[in-house]
């Protein structure tokens, strides 16, 4: 499912809208993942996961910046984030199904903070976008 | 099977006084069959799903949405018997509509988000929480009697 150029121009104008707040939104998002998937936590018995801690806020501000990142790259999505790739899968080894728990999540978030800005074709944009960065992640896996 | 701590219950049936059913229903579908096309492959029926506005403006989509929320209204006053509450629906979605289950879950998700986008600040994660459990319970519900 590849983004087409629509898509693109979707994604980015959306994403240049957010500013300084995605480090805010990664974290929102990271903080609904744990709350609505325990599961998720699992991946994380080294983090305070309290309400306001720092590691969540500093990891939130690791996954919106490498999301941004992805949204400067999207021609060249598996190259940009190839060392984010080899990461996950030979050393953070997160279950696939988990991205996709992420995703909603920020979708959620995105939704909650401009709504205004979230038609259904950026939505469906977003989406797409999303699923294919997941999908880049896990390409390494095997 | 789905447990709702007496919190979640409060704030399930808190919000859902306020949702705009009709309204918020055709949004909802309209919205899983932008994102998701795929799951346009049920409503052949239709007419014009060319584009996200058709979609969107479509009277049987919204009317079949608004069908879908008004039993989602069913899960709320019956939070604690989902499943006695979709058995009928879930031996029709599966014997005569041949639904692939995975649908609701994509679904109640999309409703999530449509819901955080009308409730902003309301929304928070706790309240999300609530709403996920419901949609997956709800999604267990109707894929209950498959077989």
């Amino acid at each position: 499912m590849a983004l087409s150029a629509a898509d693109k121009c979707n994604v980015r104008e959306f994403w240049e809208k957010l500013g300084e707040n995605t480090k805010v939104y990664g974290t929102e998002a990271l903080v609904r993942t744990f709350l609505c998937f325990p599961e998720t936590k699992t991946y994380f018995p080294h983090f305070d996961l309290s309400r306001g801690s720092r590691q969540v806020q500093a990891h939130g501000k690791k996954v919106a910046d490498a999301l941004t990142l992805a949204v400067s790259h999207l021609d060249d999505l598996p190259a940009s984030l190839s060392s984010l790739s080899e990461l996950h899968a030979h050393r953070l080894k997160v279950d696939p199904i988990n991205f996709k728990l992420l995703s909603h999540c920020l979708l959620v978030t995105l939704a909650r903070h401009h709504p205004g800005n979230l038609n259904p074709e950026v939505h469906a944009s977003l989406d797409k976008f999303l699923s294919y960065v997941a999908s880049v992640l896990t390409s390494k896996y095997r | 099977m789905v447990h709702f701590t007496a919190e979640e219950k409060n704030a399930i049936t808190t919000i859902w006084g306020k949702v705009n059913v009709e309204e918020t229903g055709g949004e909802a579908l309209g919205r899983l069959l932008v994102v998701y096309p795929w799951t346009q492959r049920f409503f052949d029926s239709f007419g014009n799903l060319s584009s996200a506005s058709a979609i969107l403006g479509n009277p049987k989509v919204k009317a079949h949405g608004k069908k879908v929320l008004t039993s989602f209204g069913d899960a709320v006053k019956n939070l604690d018997n989902l499943k006695g509450t979709f058995s009928k629906l879930s031996e029709l979605h599966c014997d005569k509509l041949h639904v692939d289950p995975e649908n609701f879950r994509l679904l109640g998700n999309v409703l999530v988000i449509v819901m955080a986008a009308h409730f902003n600040k309301e929304f928070t994660p706790e309240v999300q929480a609530a709403f996920q459990k419901l949609v997956t319970g709800v999604a267990n519900a109707l894929a209950h009697k498959y077989h």
